[in-house]
């Protein structure tokens, strides 16, 4: 039975993001990192790595946007 | 029941507060005033649209108050002394978050525990806050039967009007009175105008807040001068007293509540042996009515305020009244209630002491 | 990539940034409680009670009629609001000092009188907003900024197991534990949530979800450290569970 592939996106609002780290843990395909750039109430905010189609292993299965405490993160998935 | 009734005291207000719409009521049992807590279960249950609840504390009783007036009812708690410093901080929240509600105080013997017979010692607990911060309490003062009817109408409209916590004070003794009275209309609660203030969810409108954390330091200024204003215009607004024999009088005795009847008594007695005293006696003591205080007191220059305490309400009279007149006082604290023999023989001794029948 | 957006800010969440710390419980279960109301479709008839604590600004968040109460009273002011408007869905949303401490008398009596509200129990196992000091529900061994040393029952008493206390008030009808400090946890508090509420809706009687909230700043632990911290010690003392669930008897 062929198993559908999801691919999925996610996008973090740096601003609302307090750097508190746990999508990171959570995120099955380590498709998030911490930024270098400061936001506006000085904390790292995570950043979503998939910058192109090919490294991308995200596939919106939103368990990153459910642990985040801010609601930082809408996360998209294609069907 | 138009007519005439005979009631008691509690029970009168009780019935007043259903008849102006009154559809919570929170209390515990306390003496002197558990009759209004019984009379308010009894009405309650009669009725199809109110909510009877005995608390399982004076705290709680208030807080369900404030729920209740944010529901946008007319709620009413009471209790008794100890209980209402039970509830300060719930009635500074009424004050601060500009929820209407009343409550009565029967006020009895203290400070502490104190014993169940009428005073007046509950004064400054009532008009100075009594509760923490920048607020006002309208307190109203009733002495007669008829009148427990008329301010408990009145104070359902006053804290509807300025959406401000409003306390019926008056006494264990004054309680259990049966008087005549003739009861006020009955009003029914959905009649009344809508308040644009209530939380009853948000359909069709944006969602409210009733709150009353400032922690911007500027708008909590601002709020606290709002609610100086406001009660700047109950000022203007309510100043309620009655005079008696004041006209010719050369000494005017100020009470209020139990102690003016008493006063009253003793009054008529030393008119009869040709004395001139009269009576001033407060119905709001806060506002205090100073405009009717000024007045009197442009051809009257010797007070007897009488009170059943140690002295509280004397203080607002000398502020009032200290620069221009003699201000004495007589008290009785503990739940003694003096005769009218013993004002009389109080106001006599003074009024020969002091000249007075002299020109 | 024609993409659908699966995951989204719920409806009654202020577009706003939480004052919450890092890695706070609050944040999550504030998102729940939205997602809930959205999803029972009550958001237009819903009003809540926040407490004193951190969570004092939930009016600043939920976007249904907020109104606060004095520290410890949530549950008095939802039975007035609950009993003149019967038809709302009322919701007092209460910490562990709260709930646990000045307000135990209301929390108890409003269980016990069946008050048909649902109270949330954000248990953060310490005093937050006011600098860590021992709450009711600290744990024996815990430092807090009143017990120098950790919690010792004979100076400090023992934790109190409220939920557990209330499951004996015959007026309860669903006390459940759990936590957000797992998305399976989570999912479980969602579900919980969900639980109390339609009991409400179905005029039950009382519910309360207690929640198991990370609190990093107070605990001094990274939110992640402070998400295990919840699994090894403190459901030592506050076991994840269903404590009362008297909806199982009357579908039976």
């Amino acid at each position: 039975m062929a198993k559908k592939v999801l691919k999925g996106m996610i996008i973090i609002d740096s601003e609302l993001c307090k750097g508190c780290g746990l999508c990171i843990s959570v995120c099955p395909h380590e498709m998030i990192n911490v930024s270098e750039v400061l936001n506006e109430k000085g904390y790292y905010p995570a950043q979503f790595k998939g910058s192109s189609k090919e490294d991308n292993a995200c596939t919106g299965c939103a368990t990153c946007a459910i642990i985040c405490p801010d609601v930082a993160i809408e996360v998209y998935r294609e069907r | 029941m138009n007519d005439k009734v005979l009631m008691r005291g509690t029970h009168i207000i009780g019935e007043t507060a259903v008849r102006s719409g009154c559809r919570f009521y929170a209390g515990y049992p306390i003496t002197p005033q558990n009759e209004l807590t019984e009379y308010m279960a009894g009405a309650i249950a009669k009725l199809k649209d109110g909510t009877f609840i005995q608390a399982e504390s004076e705290i709680a009783a208030v807080n369900m108050v404030i729920g209740a007036s944010m529901a946008g009812a007319r709620a009413m708690t009471s209790s008794s002394s100890p209980g209402i410093s039970l509830k300060q901080e719930g009635i500074s929240f009424l004050a601060a978050q500009e929820l209407p509600a009343v409550i009565v105080n029967s006020m009895r013997g203290g400070p502490g525990l104190g014993n169940i017979a009428p005073t007046q010692g509950d004064y400054f607990q009532a008009t100075r806050g009594g509760g923490h911060g920048d607020y006002r309490c309208i307190v109203l003062a009733p002495a007669y039967s008829q009148e427990l009817a008329d301010i408990t109408r009145r104070a359902f409209e006053y804290a509807d009007r300025f959406t401000t916590p409003v306390m019926i004070l008056i006494d264990g003794m004054m309680g259990q009175m049966m008087e005549p009275v003739v009861f006020p209309e009955p009003i029914d609660p959905r009649e009344l105008p809508p308040k644009s203030w209530v939380l009853d969810g948000a359909k069709g409108r944006p969602s409210r807040i009733i709150k009353s954390l400032i922690l911007d330091v500027v708008k909590e200024e601002e709020h606290n001068w709002k609610l100086y204003r406001k009660y700047e215009n109950i000022k203007k607004e309510i100043q309620e007293a009655e005079t008696y024999l004041t006209e010719d009088a050369k000494l005017v005795v100020i009470a209020y509540g139990t102690a003016a009847r008493i006063a009253k008594g003793a009054i008529k007695r030393v008119r009869d042996i040709g004395l001139k005293v009269g009576l001033l006696r407060p119905l709001s003591l806060w506002p205090f009515p100073r405009r009717i205080l000024d007045d009197t007191s442009r051809f009257v220059k010797e007070f007897l305020v009488y009170e059943m305490n140690t002295g509280q309400m004397v203080e607002d009279v000398e502020l009032a009244l200290k620069r221009s007149s003699e201000i004495h006082f007589y008290g009785r604290p503990g739940g003694i209630v003096s005769t009218p023999d013993e004002i009389a023989k109080v106001i006599t001794s003074l009024y020969y002491r002091r000249h007075l029948e002299e020109d | 990539m024609t993409a659908q957006l699966v995951f989204k800010r719920p409806r009654y969440l202020k577009k706003t940034v939480f004052h919450y710390c890092p890695g706070c419980g609050h944040s999550i279960i504030h998102r729940l409680v939205a997602e809930v109301i959205e999803e029972l479709g009550i958001g237009e008839i819903t009003i809540g009670v926040p407490p004193a604590g951190c969570a004092v600004l939930a009016y600043d968040y939920f976007d249904v009629d907020m109104g606060e109460a004095p520290h410890g009273r949530g549950p008095a002011v939802a039975t007035g609001i609950k009993r003149m408007l019967p038809d709302r869905i009322v919701f007092s949303y209460q910490g562990d000092g709260d709930i646990a401490a000045i307000g135990t008398a209301e929390t108890i009596h409003a269980a016990n009188r069946g008050e048909n509200i649902t109270v949330i129990f954000v248990n953060n196992s310490c005093y937050g907003m006011t600098g860590g000091q021992m709450a009711p529900t600290t744990v024996v061994g815990q430092e807090s900024t009143t017990t120098p040393g950790g919690r010792d029952i004979k100076r400090d008493g023992a934790p109190i197991d409220l939920s557990e206390m209330l499951a004996l008030a015959r007026g309860s009808v669903y006390i459940e534990r759990t936590s957000v400090n797992s998305i399976k946890n989570i999912v479980k508090t969602k579900k919980a949530l969900t639980k109390a509420f339609k009991i409400q809706m179905s005029g039950l009687g009382f519910s309360l979800v207690e929640i198991l909230s990370p609190c990093p700043t107070n605990w001094k632990l990274s939110p992640l450290d402070s998400c295990k911290w919840i699994d090894e010690t403190i459901t030592q003392t506050f076991p994840l569970k269903v404590i009362k669930d008297e909806t199982i008897k009357t579908e039976l």
